[in-house]
């Protein structure tokens, strides 16, 4: 028997001892994983232990090196893992911006202190994070931010406003891009630091979205203060950290076009029926599914082709922009068909009837995809401009 | 298996590359076109091809062939894309070969694979009988006679009729027109009593022609595999085909958007490069996503062949339909991009355009496979 094979019977047979039955449910959104942190949000009493459980072992963040609290298992190793929590249909023990976003930051650009003391917190999901970056006046052009921090000797003093901070209301910690200078280019002068939000000169309040929930929130800051040890890389130089934890969030946004939840084959054939051949009885709505569920397939083999051409080391440059752009635009289309073939249901808002209202929820909070983490157009900028080298107006 | 090519891949990408910018570039297209070849191609070009093993490169070991598999034919292809290079690789290669060895007995494979691979052997699959691909719809008959089969019939759009030695003619041996079952395949010499050969020029400066069988007698041997059994194996050769197909659109896509990238980056109007405005920044980003895209549904359906197993027919008209659809759009756009130059004969980008529809056509376009993809996934 191989090493890897070894590993997946060990594996199943911890996963099949540990994994709590209550934890091998579908889950309808990933808002409903477990999201840890100081005041962590309880939707089922086994989402602790199942989190304690896996974290213990480091598959919070099986990728990640054991000394921050990680498996350090292989990527081999962590596909075998994902593919046996599936095998169970195991939810994600533990999901948030730690994890898919400041994690990789701080692994590439922290200090040994900061990884030491950031990290561990993450994978057992005691610290939840929230993410500073837009402000109301820097959106797409995010690098002309204004949120200023003066140098207090141990500490910069931060005062300005944050926008579309996802959660913050429930984060412990924020990493925030604040301006340190403002004498040189607009990127340069940005500084990445961490501080903790439970301080009284720090504000939230909830945005309420088309979609009638809100993930989001408006940040301010009155004099909030941020320890120099925490901050991230050189003074000034945080524009590089930022944009590398952009390409995570892309990833992150564009795998929600990857794996459709429901069939919606299925779903369009029990609305519409099928002729004497079999064929979904719209010929217009059969050809929009057509289409999208090819452009879902060969979208889904590019992101599994671009993750095999990275680990052969060929890779494809801003793939995360091309990811973050096609990806975004499917699951749009995804929920417009979603609509479209449930009909006047789909437009339900409240009640049992409707789920609560929640494929109509949901299609209205899909058409922020292409604007969150950069939107659409501003990837087919990164695109044109950084992989077709094409010319500056 | 991963989705990516390794070191012996990327090599034979490479030397097809470097071989056909040399010897059958797009510009050796257009001296064929204008010195009016009747063949469609160099045969000097198809010999340097066999002697570097391409006739046989998916062609099994055991019968003279290189045994790369079809995703080392698939490679050669795209490149074939990219230069729009002529030669028989297509239809005796990708799709002749193909067929004989899906259907044939280990006896004919012996005989005709070998003959291919050693580039002593030219053949064309000979299907269509209307506008359309739609083999079910074959009315051509068989009917047994004497010690073998009378075969009645036409057939449309055979690839380099005009040089093939064989045909390989589907033809109905029961049952109505419509109907998928009973149809067999013949291979038929040339030079055979009663078959008559029209040559066709097409669009894309590629040979075909129009076969017309009267009273056409062969004998048992000519009748590959077995009698009224070849819809499986014809089923399999033309998603192969179809998948080949779609690996040459890939290359003439990618060809067809850098050139025109490149015009985008040298045109200058209003004062400035064209490339910096942004209308037009934005829909080469998007094609350039699609591409990826294409890229990747091809390399997927490509592997599939050679793994074997189920699943095949829905890679087949995935790839074909979405590589349809990409070189449709990368075809438009190019012509589009290049504004009145591209729409003059004299610039090589309108015959990215022309072989682009060829190709698109051959063996079912963007609307039959989309279709058929949506069948195969049960709606």
């Amino acid at each position: 028997m191989s090493k890897l094979e070894q590993f997946r019977d060990e594996t199943r047979a911890w996963l099949e001892a540990n994994c709590p039955q209550s934890m091998r449910v579908t889950l309808h959104s990933f808002e409903d994983i477990y999201s840890g942190g100081r005041n962590p949000e309880i939707k089922h009493p086994d989402q602790k232990l199942w989190c304690d459980r896996m974290a213990e072992r480091g598959w919070t963040v099986p990728h990640w090196p054991k000394e921050y609290g990680g498996g350090g298992l292989s990527g081999e190793e962590v596909k075998v893992l994902r593919q046996e929590m599936a095998r169970i249909n195991a939810q994600p023990p533990l999901e948030s911006f730690g994890i898919s976003m400041l994690g990789p930051a701080l692994l590439k650009f922290g200090s040994e202190a900061q990884k030491q003391e950031h990290l561990p917190p993450i994978a057992r999901g005691e610290i939840r994070w929230c993410q500073g970056y837009s402000e109301p006046n820097a959106g797409s052009d995010l690098a002309s931010l204004q949120t200023r921090a003066v140098d207090k000797g141990d500490y910069y003093l931060i005062n300005g406003q944050k926008i579309w901070t996802s959660y913050a209301d429930k984060s412990d910690w924020i990493f925030c891009l604040v301006r340190t200078d403002s004498s040189g280019s607009k990127h340069e002068g940005i500084s990445f630091v961490l501080f903790d939000m439970d301080a009284p000169e720090i504000t939230t309040r909830p945005i309420k979205l088309i979609s009638g929930n809100s993930p989001f929130c408006e940040t301010f800051f009155d004099n909030a203060k941020a320890y120099k040890r925490n901050l991230i890389g050189e003074e000034g130089k945080g524009w590089t950290i930022a944009k590398y934890l952009l390409t995570h969030e892309r990833e992150m946004i564009s795998s929600f076009g990857a794996a459709p939840r429901e069939s919606l084959a299925e779903a369009a054939i029990e609305a519409f029926g099928s002729d004497a051949s079999g064929r979904l009885a719209n010929g217009v709505l059969r050809q929009s599914l057509a289409q999208y569920q090819l452009d879902a397939m060969a979208f889904s083999a590019t992101m599994a082709r671009v993750r095999d051409e990275a680990k052969a080391g060929q890779g494809l440059g801003a793939a995360s922009s091309i990811f973050k752009y096609y990806g975004t635009e499917l699951n749009k289309r995804r929920n417009e068909l979603n609509v479209a073939l449930n009909g006047e249901a789909a437009l339900g808002w409240e009640g049992e009837a409707y789920e609560g209202g929640r494929l109509c929820r949901d299609w209205l909070r899909s058409k922020g995809n292409s604007i969150e983490g950069g939107t659409s157009e501003i990837q087919l900028n990164i695109i044109s401009k950084r992989v077709l080298g094409l010319p500056d107006a | 298996m991963t989705l990516v090519l390794n070191e012996e891949q990327l090599m034979l990408k490479d030397s097809a590359a470097g071989f056909l910018a040399q010897k059958a570039s797009v510009s050796h297209l257009r001296a064929l076109r204008d010195s009016n070849s009747s063949s469609g191609f160099d045969p000097a070009v198809w010999r340097a091809m066999v002697d570097m093993g391409w006739a046989g490169i998916a062609i099994p070991e055991a019968f003279g062939g290189l045994g790369y598999g079809y995703t080392g034919l698939g490679l050669v292809l795209e490149q074939i894309g990219r230069h729009l290079s002529s030669s028989p690789l297509e239809a005796t290669v990708l799709v002749a070969a193909t067929l004989i060895n899906e259907l044939g007995t280990e006896a004919q494979k012996e005989q005709w694979l070998s003959a291919i691979a050693a580039g002593n052997c030219q053949m064309t699959l000979a299907l269509q009988e209307g506008k359309h691909h739609a083999p079910e719809r074959t009315a051509l008959m068989a009917v047994p006679k004497g010690a073998g089969y009378r075969l009645n019939g036409s057939k449309q759009f055979v690839l380099d009729a005009s040089t093939a030695q064989y045909f390989l003619v589907v033809a109905r041996s029961a049952g109505e027109v419509g109907e998928g079952d009973a149809l067999s395949v013949f291979i038929v010499p040339a030079d055979t009593k009663g078959l008559r050969i029209e040559a066709r020029s097409m669009v894309d400066s590629r040979a075909a022609g129009v076969l017309h069988l009267d009273a056409v007698q062969l004998g048992v041997e000519a009748l590959l595999g077995e009698a009224g059994q070849a819809r499986q194996a014809l089923e399999r050769s033309l998603d192969i085909a179809n998948i080949g197909l779609a690996a040459q659109l890939l290359g003439l896509s990618l060809e067809a958007f850098e050139r025109s990238l490149t015009y985008l980056k040298e045109r200058k109007q209003f004062g400035q490069l064209i490339g910096s405005f942004q209308a037009l920044q934005h829909r080469a980003a998007k094609m350039f996503a699609e591409l990826e895209l294409a890229r990747s549904i091809v390399l997927q359906a490509l592997q599939a062949i050679d793994q074997g197993g189920d699943g095949l027919s829905l890679l087949a008209s995935a790839a074909k339909a979405k590589l349809c659809e990409v070189a449709e759009l990368v075809s438009n756009e190019a012509v589009q991009m290049h504004g009145g130059i591209g729409m003059t004969d004299e610039h090589d980008i309108g015959l990215f355009l022309k072989r682009a529809r060829v190709l698109q056509h051959s063996f079912g376009d963007y609307n039959y496979h989309l279709n058929r993809f949506a069948q195969l996934k049960g709606y």
